[in-house]
């Protein structure tokens, strides 16, 4: 039957394929449209940086939906839900009760008390040249992990809809030829949406995005609750029997927190990497960069404040949405379809989109259509969060390392603007390079690791400067560099990258760090370096800490 | 730049205040234990799913068990402190807040028209105002002027 299913599906192909590309071409030509409109109003930097401080609470609620609903959200979730059942759902639960932290301790404070870049509040009462470059660095390092995360996503979807598997050509191009053709095309249109409409453009782009992708994930969910007559039971138990696991699909442990009879380190380490993937997931957000900048967005924090409870709102409903389109492609696609396409999954939501056409729309023919309508949208998705991210870090490269610390703060305005456009194209040619080495990993589980390191480089150093009257110097420096590299060397010595089948460089092994998630080991040491940094060192400035809080709290001369 | 038309003794003056103490205690009443709350919550959920197993597995109707309604339950608890929170920013904390604002931005004026600030480059983060030294950096990270604020006003 699945066999069936794919066989006819091919056939329907070229349908798919002439669509999706019509389809994925309007969105294209309607953001670039959008894109130059915004760039023929972008005249300051603060237009550049930070869309003219215009949007309204529920413009910018978008806008950060549109940021934060990435492939690994659309994508990833479904496919590790389809895959392995309940666990995948811990990622949507994750990714919204960390919204929470960025609510009550983080977005207004942060937007009362900066201008551009996450770097504004870090270095407020610090020396601004140290700081800020190290700021800039785990900006850069963040938004690197979460690219790839974007790209890896564009990739497998561009195999699907040209319903390229292995031995076969398109174009000329075989499977793996077409994936980096992809990937470099993607990542070219990124680069035209940041250099020309910087966050204005950037900020229509998400809006429009996140319309798009809560409309299509409404319509599956709809289409996939209506097979089963609104029955959340039926649907469970259908899901539960198609994947061969029984009653343990619906429940945790398939995935994390495995259980290996008879090893009790490989089962301790597994728990381990399930609290660990938990932590990182729900301190990670508030210290995301590309998240960060878009408080700067709205005139005041209060506004600031009505687009977190927008975002939030509109984040938890699709996160609801991917229970649906998770146990439903593992109803009605199977793991088996979905594996043969794509061995991390990321393929389940475009396939369930394919298999629900053919359900109520006329066979294979809406097979198509349905498939092309969501790939153009999974491809607007990946499209609109590679934009946001490439934004924030070359703002910060421009603002924070160029503006700051190679030109003392004596760079004009123009220039300062134009090494954050030419900043953009370097982060998204290494961004670019770095992805081809990744396909093979589920894209949720790449973004989980960018969350670590945010939650371990950033995080720290945020609430402390916030919060911690003594913090100084020393203290931001340590704790963003602890975090950072305690993270990055992690993961570097983890399973991800040498030493398992699924790993970036399979054939080789290097790893000795047994967990996959370095969160639960690298939080702390964030947190702790900060402590440690900040007592070794006599500075304090109670003045500047004053302005900060006053300011902070207040909103006084905010921006 | 604020800095020209609010020294820094205003700033002191007004963390040591009466009003400002209460209302950053009431902020920190409030956000600090409600972060600690939803936290231990979610790491409860957590710790569950790891090593509760059976538990999480109970069947409670059909299909649904323990392990899903939990899961729904942490939505549930982040849109209604989600809620909660704004109810209480908006009657606890944005009235003292706007009123300290507006006292700290009179008082600004008031300097600003007996001294003249310097010439005000509104959204112009690394270019120094006139006669800028080079602890400019240090400013850079902090400017301020009179016409940013007026404009963040005159949006409410």
């Amino acid at each position: 039957m699945q066999s069936h299913l794919y066989l006819a599906a091919e056939a329907a192909g070229s349908t798919s394929r002439t669509l999706t590309i019509t389809l994925f071409l309007c969105f294209v030509a309607i953001t670039l449209g959008i894109t130059i409109w915004a760039s023929r109003q972008t005249k300051t930097a603060t237009d550049y940086y930070a869309g003219g401080r215009s949007f309204s609470g529920f413009q910018n609620g978008m806008a950060i939906g549109g940021d934060y609903m990435s492939a690994a959200s659309f994508l990833g979730i479904a496919g590790l839900i389809a895959l392995y059942g309940y666990d995948g759902f811990l990622y949507s639960i994750g990714f919204l009760v960390a919204w929470l932290v960025a609510l009550l301790l983080v977005a207004e404070f942060l937007r009362n008390s900066g201008r551009y870049t996450m770097a504004d509040v870090l270095a407020f009462r610090m020396r601004q040249r140290p700081v800020r470059t190290a700021a800039s660095v785990s900006t850069i390092v963040v938004s690197i992990f979460y690219l790839i995360a974007q790209m890896v996503g564009a990739g497998a979807l561009v195999s699907l809809l040209l319903g390229i598997t292995p031995g076969t050509t398109f174009l000329g191009m075989d499977a793996d030829t077409a994936k980096v053709a992809t990937i470099i095309l993607v990542g070219a249109l990124m680069i035209v949406y940041v250099v020309v409409g910087g966050m204005k453009g950037t900020t229509y782009v998400q809006i429009v995005k996140a319309f798009m992708l809560m409309t299509g994930a409404l319509l599956m969910t709809l289409l996939v609750l209506a097979h089963y007559k609104f029955n959340l039971s039926a649907l469970l138990g259908d899901a539960a029997e198609q994947s061969g696991k029984g009653s343990a699909f619906l429940e945790p442990g398939l995935r994390y927190g495995v259980e290996t009879a008879g090893d009790a380190a490989k089962t301790f380490y597994s728990k381990m990497d399930l609290l660990s993937l938990g932590i990182a997931l729900v301190l990670g957000t508030a210290g995301l960069p590309h998240i960060l900048t878009r408080f700067y967005t709205v005139p005041t924090s209060k506004i600031a404040r009505k687009s977190v409870l927008w975002a939030i709102g509109i984040i938890g409903t699709f996160y609801l949405f991917t229970l649906a389109l998770g146990f439903g492609a593992a109803a009605l696609v199977g793991g088996k379809a979905i594996t043969a396409q794509d061995k991390a999954g990321n393929t389940a939501a475009p396939q369930l989109a394919r298999a629900l056409g053919i359900d109520y729309f006329g066979g294979e023919t809406g097979g198509a259509v349905l498939l092309a309508i969501i790939a153009a949208v999974a491809f607007a998705t990946i499209l609109a969060v590679v934009a946001g991210l490439t934004l924030a870090s070359s703002s910060s490269v421009a603002h924070d390392f160029y503006a700051s610390v190679v030109k003392r703060g004596q760079a004009s305005e123009r220039d300062e603007v134009r090494v954050a456009r030419i900043s953009a194209f370097v982060i998204g040619a290494i961004a670019i390079v770095l992805s081809i080495f990744a396909q093979s990993l589920n894209v949720a589980f790449l973004v989980a690791l960018a969350f670590a390191v945010a939650a371990s480089a950033n995080l720290p150093a945020i609430l402390y400067s916030l919060f911690w009257k003594r913090f100084n110097t020393s203290g931001a420096l340590w704790a963003i560099y602890g975090g950072l590299i305690s993270a990055v060397v992690l993961v570097f010595f983890s399973p991800v990258v040498s030493g398992s089948p699924t790993a970036m460089f399979p054939n080789s092994d290097w790893h000795w760090f047994p967990l996959n998630n370095p969160g639960i080991i690298s939080i702390p040491i964030g947190f702790l370096c900060g402590y440690i940094g900040t007592v070794l060192s006599k500075e304090t400035d109670v003045e500047k800490y004053a302005e900060l809080e006053v300011r902070s709290v207040t909103g006084f001369g905010a921006h | 730049m604020t800095t020209d038309t609010t020294p820094t003794e205003k700033y002191l003056e007004v963390q040591r205040s009466d009003e400002f103490v209460a209302l950053r205690r009431r902020l920190r009443n409030f956000i600090f234990p409600v972060t600690v709350a939803f936290f231990l919550w979610y790491a409860l959920y957590v710790l569950l799913s790891a090593y509760a197993r059976d538990f999480m597995s109970v069947k409670l109707f059909g299909n649904i068990n323990v392990a899903l309604v939990l899961g729904v339950l942490q939505f549930i608890s982040t849109f209604v402190i989600a809620w909660y929170y704004s109810r209480f920013a908006a009657r606890q904390i944005d009235p003292t807040a706007d009123k300290i604002r507006a006292d700290m931005t009179a008082a600004a004026a008031a300097r600003g028209s007996a001294t003249p600030a310097t010439p005000a480059t509104p959204a112009t983060p690394a270019t120094p105002a006139a006669g800028a030294t080079p602890a400019a950096p240090a400013a850079a990270a902090a400017p301020e002027d009179d016409a940013t604020e007026t404009d963040t006003e005159a949006v409410k």
